[in-house]
């Protein structure tokens, strides 16, 4: 057990801090992902190596060699300054890693440049009605059309569609094929004619999803990825990622301070909600969970930097992760009795009302990017090599 | 940066387990339940240095830590075997550690006589799991009385005695005033007594309430260790056994209904790694962390073994229930495991109480 990053480590955690102190006055808070202050400040970033960092210099990244723990330690610093880390969202986080792995030349340097500064926004054409858990059973169709792909179908769970200027999207090119092999990968504008895009509302009251329609959209043969008919390769060279990146134990550790501090300022019936016994050992017991979360969180960076197997350890994070937060910010409202119901515009609400959002929003989150019923397939399949359920004949 | 055991750490938990793959089978743990001592395993344990894990080097011992102990206490678990470790390889060494009497002749030669397996010391702390009216254990002068209800190890040479003032005695079995009777439990991987002592000879140890919470938190590492390998084995157990009984024409492991249970035992289990590993580090190397840490680990292994206790026996149908399969004895050791040295709810009282909540 070694938990020191090492000198080299802490000398560049000294970097980042003393970046943070010239120039932390200067990161955006809360202004929109068009404006200026806030694609300054990721200009900003890439030139110190703090966003984009390990992106190619050729396609206007930072250039640096991967370092998982000069990664972990940029992102530990910006959180504990509460300064924005730059911009994320799909096109960043999930097109760029998957050009510069299976791209041509050609859409590596339009792509990727524009799309790490933040003036290219993407939206992500994955799930359909009829596809969810079952992606690959998507039908979304791209028929060749003379020079172009004709597509027809549509998208639901787009999140940022209404912003986006593209798509990368999964399409059905071979209908006749099995259906992981029918598939293929294209980029578009959003701008294209013959998309619709209708927001959906969901239950915390936001259109943070959109469902895409597509009618007789026209795409030219060259914005596919990859070849015709590898697009669900292509789509999982980089899927790992998202599921990992949900439930963020850091994340869910500050919400357990908030908690505790809710628990000591509110009382009922003259004593503090924390005083009550019962409250008590469920918080502690939260208390366990959560720092049980964080600890397997350094397990699983310390196995990445030292290359060390552990798949299982892996693959339960999405699965434990979101249900604790859920499970936390339910005990938060349960604690406030009738005033854990304050919502809206309600000025009673506690803490701008994020336990009832976050509440919620995490329940989206236990469904999305892969169920927990999901999960625990995958878990048991890959993680404890028990067989799949048999294909029932058609 | 390695957050994790090291390579020897690594390979001392191979080897260990490969012994006891070897020569703690479950009809081993049978007869002991059925009443033979388990002092031949001792012994080979010792030889493999097991027992003089925590002894100093200059003691002939390791001078390991309680990371290394808790790997071995996770083996123990995995195979439920019968065997005086916590008492004798961790809790003595440390409470002389501790008590700053590792350097003292007298008790070297003690230590000496734990290496061999030669000496085994008991754990009487009637305290730890909460105070009973039934329990006390008065000291005067230099020697103590009372009643210890649930004191471990039934045939320790000398125990390690705390008295109701927190102070941490050392009481030989054989001296007059030291009587002790079976206390059957649930568990019968491990046989337990109860202690009577009626103005019993005893040495003082240490005075010190540190040096008793200290090992307590020790002894929840351990026992949180314990669970976890316990909790590793009913897991292996029921994915092993699903794969095997079919049901509808097929193993009954391609029932989701099945592979979910699995899944869900693997991973609250998961997280729990971390925790045993982290808090043992911090029993030598984080103060400021040790007994939060502890505490932790020993409160979620009590709720996670629990759920997975129960969760691998009905991964088994019928067959989980019967004596036939044994998986009861992973059952009964992760029960007791939740009770010994303070339930998971006495623990998290304590732990609210012990961060000022």
């Amino acid at each position: 057990m070694d938990l020191s990053y090492g000198p080299h480590y802490e000398a560049f955690r000294e970097e980042v801090r003393s970046f943070l102190a010239r120039h932390g006055k200067d990161a955006p808070r809360g202004e929109g992902l068009r404006s200026e202050k806030v694609l300054a400040w990721q200009r900003l970033l890439i030139e110190h190596g703090y966003a984009a960092r390990t992106i190619p210099k050729a396609y206007g990244g930072f250039g640096a060699a991967p370092d998982i723990l000069e990664s972990r330690i940029i992102a530990e610093e910006f959180a504990a300054a509460r300064v924005s880390p730059g911009l994320g969202g799909q096109g960043i986080s999930m097109l760029v890693p998957t050009l510069l792995e299976v791209g041509t030349e050609a859409q590596k340097t339009t792509f990727i440049p524009p799309t790490i500064r933040g003036e290219m926004l993407w939206c992500q054409g994955y799930s359909e009605p009829g596809a969810g858990s079952d992606l690959a059973a998507l039908r979304t169709s791209a028929v060749v059309d003379g020079d172009d792909f004709v597509v027809n179908g549509q998208k639901i769970w787009t999140s940022t569609a209404h912003l986006a200027d593209w798509i990368f999207c999964l399409v059905r090119t071979e209908p006749e094929a099995p259906k992981h092999q029918g598939i293929s990968f294209l980029l578009f504008p959003m701008s294209t004619l013959g998309i619709e895009v209708r927001p959906l509302v969901d239950m915390t009251g936001v259109a943070n999803f959109n469902e895409v329609f597509f009618t007789d959209v026209h795409v030219p043969r060259g914005q596919i990825v990859g070849q015709r008919g590898e697009g669900w390769k292509v789509a999982n060279t980089i899927l790992g990622h998202e599921r990992g990146s949900l439930g963020d134990p850091n994340a869910t550790m500050a919400r357990f301070n908030a908690l505790l501090e809710l628990m000591r300022r509110e009382t009922v019936d003259g004593q503090r909600l924390i005083d009550n016994p019962l409250f008590r050992d469920r918080l502690a017991a939260l208390q366990s969970r959560v720092l049980a979360m964080r600890l397997h969180d350094m397990r699983l960076l310390s196995n990445k930097v030292n290359d060390a197997r552990a798949p299982l350890a892996n693959l339960i994070t999405k699965l434990q992760g979101t249900e604790l937060r859920h499970e936390l910010e339910g005990f938060a409202i349960d604690v406030l009795g009738e005033l854990g119901l304050a919502y809206g515009d309600n000025p009673d609400k506690q803490d701008g009302g994020s336990w009832q959002t976050s509440y919620m929003y995490f329940l989206g989150l236990i469904i999305g990017g892969g169920t927990s019923q999901i999960q625990k397939n995958i878990i048991s399949e890959r993680g404890l090599g028990m067989p799949r359920e048999p294909k029932l004949a058609k | 940066m390695r957050f994790g055991l090291s390579e020897d750490q690594t390979l001392l938990d191979a080897t260990v387990r490969r012994l006891l793959a070897d020569q703690a089978p479950l009809n081993a743990v049978r007869a002991y339940a059925d009443g033979s001592d388990d002092h031949a395993l001792w012994a080979t344990l010792c030889e493999l240095g097991l027992g003089g894990l925590l002894v100093p080097e200059d003691a002939g011992g390791l001078g390991l830590g309680v990371l290394d102990a808790a790997v071995i206490a996770e083996a123990l678990g995995y195979h439920v075997t019968p065997a005086p470790f916590l008492g004798t390889a961790v809790l003595f060494p440390r409470a002389l550690a501790a008590a700053g009497l590792s350097e003292d002749p007298t008790w070297q030669a003690r230590l000496g006589a734990v290496l061999d397996g030669s000496l085994r010391v008991g754990v009487a702390f009637p305290q730890a799991g909460g105070q009973r009216s039934r329990d006390s254990v008065t000291a005067s002068g230099e020697s103590v009385s009372g009643t210890v209800t649930l004191a471990l190890d039934d045939v320790a040479n000398a125990y390690l005695v705390a008295s109701g003032d927190g102070a941490l005695w050392w009481v030989e079995a054989s001296a007059s005033g030291c009587a002790r009777e079976a206390f059957e439990t649930v568990d019968r991987s491990r046989r337990c007594c109860r202690l009577t002592l009626t103005d019993c000879s005893a040495t003082l140890l240490s005075r010190d309430l540190g040096v008793l919470a200290e090992l307590r938190a020790v002894a929840w590492v351990i026992l949180a260790a314990d669970s976890l390998g316990a909790g590793r084995a009913m897991l292996d157990k029921a994915v092993a056994y699903a794969g095997e009984r079919e049901q509808f024409n097929r193993p009954i492991a391609t029932f989701q209904a099945v592979k979910h249970m699995c899944a869900e035992m693997a991973a609250e289990l998961e997280p729990c790694t971390a925790l045993v590993w982290y808090a043992a580090h911090c029993q030598d190397h984080i103060r400021d962390e040790a007994l939060t840490t502890a505490g932790h680990a020993k409160a979620l292994l009590g709720d996670v073994g629990q759920f997975v206790a129960k969760t691998a026996t009905e991964v088994h149908g019928g067959m989980g229930f019967t004596d036939l399969v044994g998986l009861h004895y992973w059952f009964k050791r992760i029960g007791f495991n939740r009770q010994a040295f303070g339930n998971p709810q006495r623990i998290r009282a304590e732990l609210a109480d012990l961060q000022g909540w």
